[in-house]
């Protein structure tokens, strides 16, 4: 016994280590070629009807300051490179990180003096789908700010809470058994590198914070609401658990 | 106004087959599906899409297909025609609810 007990011990270290080694593996790898086929090619992918109608919306003038988004960023293909790939990202006068989306509310209220989107609002996915599409190719690139440690703590500490009925934490189904099949469909790694996307499930577009929820109601846990703190911590977390990914956005999904 | 995607290649020589590639903007709800309220989402979809070509001496219909219940949301009709004179290609959705749509693309034949 005395002797098995380090052994066991190794044995589990080398398969933690092992796990860790396990390369990243962006959802797009454990999709049909046929749907890869749909994402790869932007005369199919659908997403951009939506990249179409954030390109008209960002040099359409709104709200009472009656500016456009180009009016102070200009040239989207440049000044907007890379920072869909940024986000989310502190923001001082919220006290926490906030996500594209809520960037681009952000600046309706402050710059264009425009009523907020309210989530998962058509101009506002449309808009962010334009965005990311700058990124593209782009790797994930979190932040290191200081004042987003506490938060990525946070997130990663709901990432492994057992929640709902079914009492799964996320770490369960997209850390230890991401690669398996879950009714049928394989388990990704989970990690946002896509959104936002087009889900051939929703025949739409929709955002990070619209799957969590899914997943949430999946185990039968109160979902949490759109943009509020926890999601802000978890998306905070998913992005430093992708970092280094090459952003795919908008992509498409089963 | 349904926003739309074609695909078309801008020139091609005389003979060629061509592919010519299309995405629309639409729910194409069933009909079928209940809604949050337990209520039945009234039907709204494309029935009809049709392809015609003018090349200056008066169109002719060069591709149309039928649309019901089962096809996806947002669809995406894909074909191939061959490529005879420089012309414009126009391209019409039609559904429920009076939705009538056209899209102009024009094509230059060597």
């Amino acid at each position: 016994m005395t002797r098995g007990l380090p052994l066991l011990m190794a044995l589990g270290i080398i398969s933690l280590s092992a796990a860790a080694a396990e390369p990243r593996k962006s959802g797009f790898e454990y999709m049909s070629p046929a749907t890869q086929a749909m994402q790869k090619d932007d005369t199919q992918n659908p997403a951009m009807l939506w990249v179409k109608d954030g390109e008209a919306l960002w040099n359409k003038a709104d709200g009472g300051a009656g500016k456009s988004c180009a009016s102070c960023h200009g040239d989207a293909a440049a000044s907007m490179r890379g920072v869909a790939a940024r986000h989310p990202a502190f923001d001082a006068g919220s006290g926490r990180p906030v996500n594209l989306t809520e960037r681009i509310n952000l600046c309706r209220q402050n710059r264009q003096q425009a009523k907020p989107h309210p989530p998962e609002h058509p101009e506002l996915l449309s808009l962010a789908s334009f965005v990311a599409l700058q990124s593209r190719g782009q790797p994930i690139a979190p932040y290191r700010d200081a004042r987003m440690a506490p938060f990525f703590s946070r997130g990663e500490q709901l990432f492994r809470q057992r929640i709902g009925q079914l009492d799964l934490s996320c770490a369960q189904c997209h850390d230890n058994n991401a690669g398996k099949r879950l009714a049928g469909n394989p388990i990704p790694q989970a990690h946002p590198t896509g959104y936002p996307l087009y889900r051939l499930e929703w025949q739409g577009v929709g955002s990070l914070q619209r799957r969590i929820r899914n997943c949430m109601s999946g185990v039968r846990a109160e979902p949490f609401a759109f943009h509020s703190g926890e999601m802000a911590e978890l998306e905070t977390y998913l992005a430093s658990r992708a970092a280094g990914m090459p952003l795919d956005a908008p992509a498409v999904r089963p | 106004m349904a926003r739309t995607l074609i695909t078309v290649p801008p020139s091609a020589r005389r003979g060629e087959v061509i592919e010519i590639r299309t995405l629309i903007q639409h729910p194409m709800e069933t009909g079928y599906r209940p809604g949050a309220d337990g209520k039945v989402l009234a039907r709204d979809l494309i029935r009809r899409f049709s392809c015609r070509y003018d090349d200056g001496s008066g169109s002719q219909l060069v591709f149309a297909a039928e649309l019901y219940a089962a096809v996806a949301a947002n669809p995406l009709i894909s074909f191939h025609t061959v490529a005879t004179a420089s012309g414009t290609l126009t391209f019409t959705w039609e559904g429920d609810n009076g939705f009538m749509q056209s899209e102009s693309v024009a094509i230059k034949v060597t």
